[in-house]
């Protein structure tokens, strides 16, 4: 019984430093999933925390700026606009650019834009049904357009 | 052609469907003929599923724009290589090729055991025609590959497709897909092998003999899954990492972790008859792993920089997925007599205890990564609210753990089973010890601080050293008995058990990975706007942007930024980062340049040109030290699993001495 009170002890000692760890980590890194129009309306409770905010990219909106670059993401139902500057170092995914769908990670600042530290983005749709420059030719048997991989 | 394409995968559902209603009901009502049907049905599967995938390959590579699958993955100007690889390179094709490899493996299956085996074999079948069935459905159903384009009544073709999204266009993302598919489909194998036993209630472990093989080739695809898509990660993104944790990353992690803890685990039950509840959980965890990752990155449920596709799989694959954990957890309860241990830990230093630890910690980290991985759905779930963690999550997690597994890989394959004294302890690690600590010392002394880095390397130093000492020891022996020298004597005895040397030689593999990745503790990185003819530095580096051309191809327009790399005033060559847009997607990719040595690799993309300057260039340049060790470290693993398969020279019975020694113990007490 001895030996299986030390595997005991053992384990616990390793899931519970496991869990301190992972529990540490998630404090630090927990990321909250905001809309544009959540951002704009809670100004106050989303300060300083880190978001991540979803949204259409602007068309003719992104501008270098020396290692910064500013665009604008939208949110089209609402017809909404939030002015985002990413600061991350990583570069740019090559998805990124009008219309895509981008995802920003950061912070609001007081001025009301938006720093990113990072950015994911999708295709923008469009682009996914029209294969080729005809539009008009759609699946037979499904409404459903392609998908993208 | 497409008709005939879609009626095949209908007549593999309907055939997959006879193969496990044959099988199964041949079995009960003890039919032989239905059985042997059942067998042939899974051939019958087989063929016509690979009707089904040639079709969609053919019409791929004739550019057949008719269909919808066609026009959206492929275009006139792809290579033919690409045109081939748009097979997986959407949705309704990578579960077409699912399909195909699954259908293949059963045919596999049921030619390699059709004299062996015959009582498991019904239950084997009825497991992988039961996912045919699945898989079918999708095919069929769900995502069918074979949709044709229409305006109005009339089928009509596009002039030119889509084209393959221009970051699949390279070699390494060429291969991953089945790679990885291959590790994910092959674990049905043992997983329906296990069931079977499981239900037959086999006496012994046949099931583990059986298919030690197939898990070990399987793991070996997903470990080359696994790097493949680090290294296409590394060198098409652009971003320089490797792992990122992304979701879909994720998915292809875990399965290959628990396998990895299911290949230590079943050595307890093949030598000692312990753990044997635990195999079956771990063997049909990674089965549903497996299944899950194909889930997670074919459903869309956790939002990913891959950017896969939303659809309605995800019920689908909830359901096959509740009904399968449903009737393993049924049938594992109600055989846990069983699967009762045979022998009982001894000691907390044994060979026992250390395979217990490593599962443990192995366990533990596969469940952190499924924890961060679907925290997004948990706590919109629990909370209401969709909050996610990051790649610091785990890292913080998983660094330590992948340390603790480090000493452990050097610690197991030494300590000896049932017990250990310290003194034997400390007679096998005094030299691996002082090996470790002096290269702590030496880093330390160049200035290293960084713990982890440095607990990191000497673990590593540790490791090799004892797997150096066990070589030696062992080619010594035989050498001095054999008069060889120590070359042959080394090959002579990884030969007399391949499975034991070439386990070391996977070890060693690790350990090399581990010394590439604890380089990323020392990466360097910069982005500067830099005008043409400029210099900026980085680390060592001092680059010169020279200038920068374009041109064009049929497949996409190009930019290239030439690039001169001075050392220390020496000029060591250039590099050519490069831009490019795909004319048919329209979508822009940057081609990073890298110059890869062993002690370090410079890479550098080129994001863009300067919006307000012409004539300046952005450049982000990284130094990124040790990073090739992990491919050599892979190659290393790779070589390791190949030795293991290697059939042994001698032939070691794994007895189970140990049980043998209970038993007698027993006897001499009831004397």
């Amino acid at each position: 019984m001895k030996t299986y009170l030390r595997f005991g002890v053992l384990v616990v000692a390793i899931v519970g430093t496991l869990a301190w760890l992972a529990a540490s980590g998630i404090n630090e890194s927990k990321t909250y999933y905001k809309t544009i129009s959540e951002v704009k309306e809670m100004q106050s409770a989303v300060m300083g925390k880190r978001i991540r905010v979803t949204g259409d990219v602007l068309p003719g909106s992104i501008k270098r700026e020396g290692e910064h670059v500013h665009f604008k993401i939208h949110e089209k139902e609402r017809n909404l606009q939030l002015d985002v500057v990413y600061i991350g170092k990583d570069p740019l995914p090559d998805t990124f650019r009008d219309n895509a769908q981008a995802m920003a990670d950061g912070k609001m600042l007081q001025d009301g834009s938006f720093h990113a530290s990072a950015i994911a983005a999708k295709c923008p749709s469009k682009y996914e049904a029209a294969p080729g420059k005809q539009p008009a030719a759609q699946p037979l048997n499904a409404a459903k357009p392609a998908a993208t991989s | 052609m497409e008709t005939l394409g879609a009626y095949a995968i209908l007549l593999a559902f309907c055939l997959s469907i006879y193969a496990f209603a044959a099988s199964l009901a041949g079995k009960l009502k003890h039919k032989p003929f239905l059985i042997v049907s059942g067998e042939r049905a899974v051939y019958g599967v087989w063929v016509l599923l690979t009707t089904a995938a040639g079709i969609l390959v053919y019409s791929l590579l004739t550019s057949d724009f008719r269909l919808a699958y066609v026009a959206a993955r492929s275009n006139r100007a792809m290579p033919l290589v690409y045109k081939f690889a748009a097979w997986w390179g959407g949705q309704e094709g990578s579960l077409l090729l699912w399909s195909w490899l699954l259908s293949t493996f059963a045919a596999v299956v049921v030619f390699t055991n059709r004299r062996k085996h015959r009582d498991m074999m019904p239950y084997v079948i009825s497991v992988l025609a039961f996912t045919q069935i699945f898989f079918c459905i999708l095919n069929a159903f769900v995502e069918p590959p074979f949709q044709v384009l229409a305006v109005g009544k009339g089928v009509q073709a596009v002039a030119d497709g889509n084209g393959l999204n221009p970051l699949l266009q390279y070699w390494l993302m060429a291969i991953h897909p089945p790679a990885l598919y291959l590790g994910y489909v092959g674990f049905i194998v043992p997983f329906a092998f296990a069931f079977a036993s499981l239900v037959t209630k086999q006496p012994g472990e046949a099931w583990i003999a059986t298919t030690r093989r197939w898990t070990l080739i399987t793991w070996g695809f997903q470990s080359i899954g696994v790097m493949l898509g680090q290294g296409w990660a590394y060198a098409v993104l652009g971003w320089g990492g490797y792992w990122g944790w992304d979701p879909v990353e994720n998915a292809s992690l875990l399965p290959w972790i628990t396998a990895t803890a299911f290949l230590h685990s079943v050595m307890m039950q093949e030598k000692k008859g312990m753990m044997k509840v635990w195999n079956m959980v771990l063997i049909s965890s990674t089965f549903f792993l497996c299944i899950f990752g194909t889930f997670l990155t074919r459903s869309g449920i956790v939002s990913s920089v891959h950017a896969f596709a939303q659809s309605s799989l995800g019920t689908w694959f909830l359901g096959y997925l509740a009904i399968a954990v449903g009737v393993t957890t049924f049938f594992i309860l109600k055989r846990l007599d069983y699967l009762k241990s045979e022998a009982h830990l001894e000691s907390v230093l044994s060979r026992e205890s250390s395979f217990l630890f490593n599962n443990l910690i192995l366990l533990a980290s596969c469940f952190a990564v499924l924890w961060g991985t679907l925290f997004p759905v948990i706590t919109e779930a629990i909370m209401g609210e969709k909050i996610t963690v990051g790649a610091p999550f785990f890292n913080k997690v998983n660094i330590p753990i992948g340390l603790a597994l480090l000493l452990l890989t050097g610690v197991g394959p030494l300590i000896a089973w049932r017990r250990s004294s310290w003194e034997s302890l400390k007679r096998a690690f005094r030299w691996p010890t002082v090996v470790a600590v002096l290269t702590i010392a030496i880093l330390a002394g160049f200035g290293v601080t960084h713990l982890y880095a440095l607990v990191s390397f000497g673990l590593c130093a540790f490791v090799i050293a004892t797997i150096a000492m066990e070589f030696f020891k062992g080619a010594r022996a035989i050498s001095v008995k054999n008069q060889m020298n120590m070359l042959f004597a080394a090959f002579e005895l990884t030969h007399r058990n391949t499975r034991r040397y070439g386990g070391y030689l996977v070890h060693m593999g690790i350990v090399i990975m581990f010394i590439g990745y604890t380089g990323a503790a020392f990466n360097k990185d910069t982005t500067k706007e830099v005008t043409i003819g400029d210099r900026f530095d980085i680390g060592r580096y001092s680059l010169q942007v020279k200038q920068v051309t374009d041109g064009d191809n049929p497949n996409y327009s190009w930019q290239k930024a030439q690039i001169g790399i001075f050392v220390g005033g020496e000029y060591l060559g250039e590099l050519m980062p490069e831009r490019r847009v795909y004319g048919s997607s329209g979508q822009p990719t940057s081609e990073v340049a890298i110059r890869r040595r062993l002690n370090e690799d410079l890479y550098l993309n080129f994001a863009s040109m300067s919006q307000t300057d012409a004539n300046k260039a952005i450049i982000q340049a990284y130094v990124f030290p040790l990073v090739s060790w992990i491919w050599i470290g892979f190659y290393v693993l790779m070589f390791g699993t190949l030795v293991c398969l290697i059939p042994s020279k001698v032939k070691y019975s794994y007895a189970k001495t140990a049980v043998v020694g209970v038993y007698a113990k027993q006897t001499e007490t009831a004397k």
